[in-house]
């Protein structure tokens, strides 16, 4: 092996400040919106109670919203059948919920918690299986066709939502959170309801989780490069369409979770409730840059804090404040916040 | 040595063998075992190392992230690692940056490494030299050559014929999707005739 050096010395040529911040501009857009909202909302302790339910909105969405991102970035998917999962696992988080009446009902937090985490292990369980023959039997048939894939997925929605009616009926179901999850508490004059904190907390875990994977295992590597090119991946020797299979079920399995959560937040559930969420998976897929987890985290926030903020400014600007927020968003950065690079095709 | 005009099928060739296209007809035999038919990661785990024209660089990941990936046993070997840095000084010194900011020399030498981190039975290498720099084609002309004295086997496309001959024994030459001629490269480099016949124009000299 020659060890000359070659006659091409690397060079580093360091880039101007301005240019080196720009990829993180979007990462300021949270603490930018909270500290406008903080200006323009009069009293703290409502920017305060505001601030946190924004966060947990956003969070929720970000739950649910994870997956889906991940299945459009690495198999070029459009999943409109992603609401069936959110509905599904709240219905049966909310099931086995009702049967631990006994567990939700008793003044122990740790009781409580059991409950919730038997609920998620379920609802997530019961939505990964279904995505796991979701993927088989409706998406795989109609890769590489978007327009194919919107029509399965929207009628496997239907078929799924249908389902729900079967097997809960047509009725929506009352839920009550656990007994130590109810109710606020103060803070710094601000009443911040237990739930919420709690769904940050959560939300938070989860993409922190999602980082840790993506970012530091072997697997989470073949997923970020298979999100860019994933013919390569194939050509190094890693079978693409198992991790998307993999991707597709933890996908579904985190809506199932979100589900769940949105359940609790909203105390009453109903079978196109995944569906009327969907809107705000689908500006927070697109303003977070379609494949991104880090986008879509920073997107998710976004759209909760000005969803929040809004609604307490100037109710009617709420109806078209997201809507108003992606397209900002896209003229600002066309491809999203946090754009993945992908191999042309 | 696969040589031959733009559009002769040197790429689909490649391509076909590598799983990433499927054969209307014939064989593709690696050591007597037939692997049409396969997918293109149990391809690449028979061992077969790929260099795609386009390099398949990982933009958003790091250079360590894209050596890491291509390393199938779990991490790179440190000597291999050595040898690596040793023929392309450019990849330690952007170790830990985003492969998406190298220079196109250096994508290109980051695309050869990842082939190399580990040994394979064959690497099919297409064009490493499109658009380079004759620096930067030498120092991959010096790296290749060391890999085919370590006695692997590559199956080579390449325009630049001062690379080709100082790099090839074996020549196919290529035309509208069939080998129109084999042979070695010590015939081919020493009739400019033949070469005009067969490619359909003079081949530069070293």
């Amino acid at each position: 092996m020659s060890n000359t050096a070659p006659s091409h010395a690397p060079t580093i040529t360091r880039l101007p400040l301005a240019e080196r911040l720009k990829p993180w501009l979007p990462v300021l857009l949270v603490p930018v919106l909270i500290l406008l909202g903080f200006l323009a909302i009069p009293a703290t302790s409502s920017w305060l109670t505001l601030t946190v339910s924004g966060l947990a909105m956003g969070m929720m969405i970000f739950v649910i919203a994870s997956g889906m991102t991940l299945v459009f970035g690495l198999m070029d998917v459009i999943n409109f059948g992603h609401g069936a999962f959110i509905s599904f696992g709240a219905f049966v988080g909310t099931s086995v919920l009702l049967a631990l009446g006994a567990m939700t009902g008793a003044p122990s937090l740790l009781l409580n918690l059991l409950a919730v985490a038997g609920a998620v292990l379920a609802a997530m369980v019961v939505t990964g299986g279904m995505g796991w023959a979701f993927e088989r039997v409706i998406v795989r048939p109609v890769y590489g066709s978007h327009l194919k894939q919107i029509l399965v997925t929207m009628g496997g929605l239907i078929v799924a939502e249908q389902l729900i009616y079967v097997i809960w009926g047509g009725h929506e179901i009352v839920i009550a959170r656990p007994e130590t999850l109810k109710g606020a508490f103060t803070f710094a004059g601000a009443a911040l309801e237990k739930y919420r904190v709690l769904a940050v907390a959560v939300g938070l875990a989860v993409f922190l989780a999602l980082r840790l994977v993506l970012r530091r295992t072997k697997l989470g590597l073949i997923v970020r490069a298979g999100v860019e090119n994933p013919e390569m991946v194939q050509a190094m020797g890693y079978n693409i369409t198992r991790v998307f299979v993999g991707v597709f079920v933890a996908g579904s399995a985190l809506a199932g979770l979100g589900g769940v959560m949105w359940a609790l937040y909203q105390e009453v559930i109903t079978a196109p409730m995944g569906n009327e969420i969907m809107i705000l998976v689908f500006i927070v897929v697109i303003i977070g840059g379609l494949g991104s987890v880090e986008g879509c985290f920073i997107g998710a926030l976004t759209v909760g804090l000005v969803q929040n903020y809004a609604a307490f400014l100037e109710p009617k600007l709420a109806l078209i404040s997201n809507i108003a927020l992606m397209v900002a968003i896209l003229m600002w950065r066309p491809m999203g916040m946090v754009p993945v690079v992908k191999a042309k095709g | 040595m696969l040589l031959g005009r733009n559009g002769a099928g040197k790429t689909t060739t490649l391509r076909t063998i590598m799983g990433l296209w499927q054969p209307h007809a014939g064989e593709i035999l690696l050591d007597g075992a037939h692997i049409q038919g396969l997918n293109p990661a149990q391809i690449a785990r028979r061992g077969i190392g790929f260099v795609p024209e386009d390099m398949g660089i990982f933009s958003d990941l790091t250079v360590e992230e894209n050596i890491r990936l291509a390393a199938l046993s779990g991490q790179p070997i440190p000597e291999r690692l050595e040898w690596i840095f040793a023929a392309f000084p450019a990849l330690r010194t952007f170790w830990h940056s985003p492969a998406g900011t190298l220079s196109g020399g250096q994508k290109q030498m980051l695309s050869v490494a990842r082939a190399m981190i580990e040994d394979r039975e064959l690497y099919l290498i297409d064009e490493p030299s499109k658009g380079l720099a004759p620096a930067i084609v030498a120092t991959l002309a010096r790296a290749l050559k060391d890999l085919k004295e370590r006695g692997a086997s590559i199956l080579m496309v390449e325009q630049n014929f001062s690379l080709a001959r100082a790099l090839g024994d074996h020549v196919a030459v290529m035309d509208d999707g069939r080998i129109t001629w084999t042979g070695t490269m010590a015939d081919l480099a020493g009739d400019t005739t033949l070469q005009e016949r067969l490619m359909g124009l003079k081949m530069e000299s070293a």
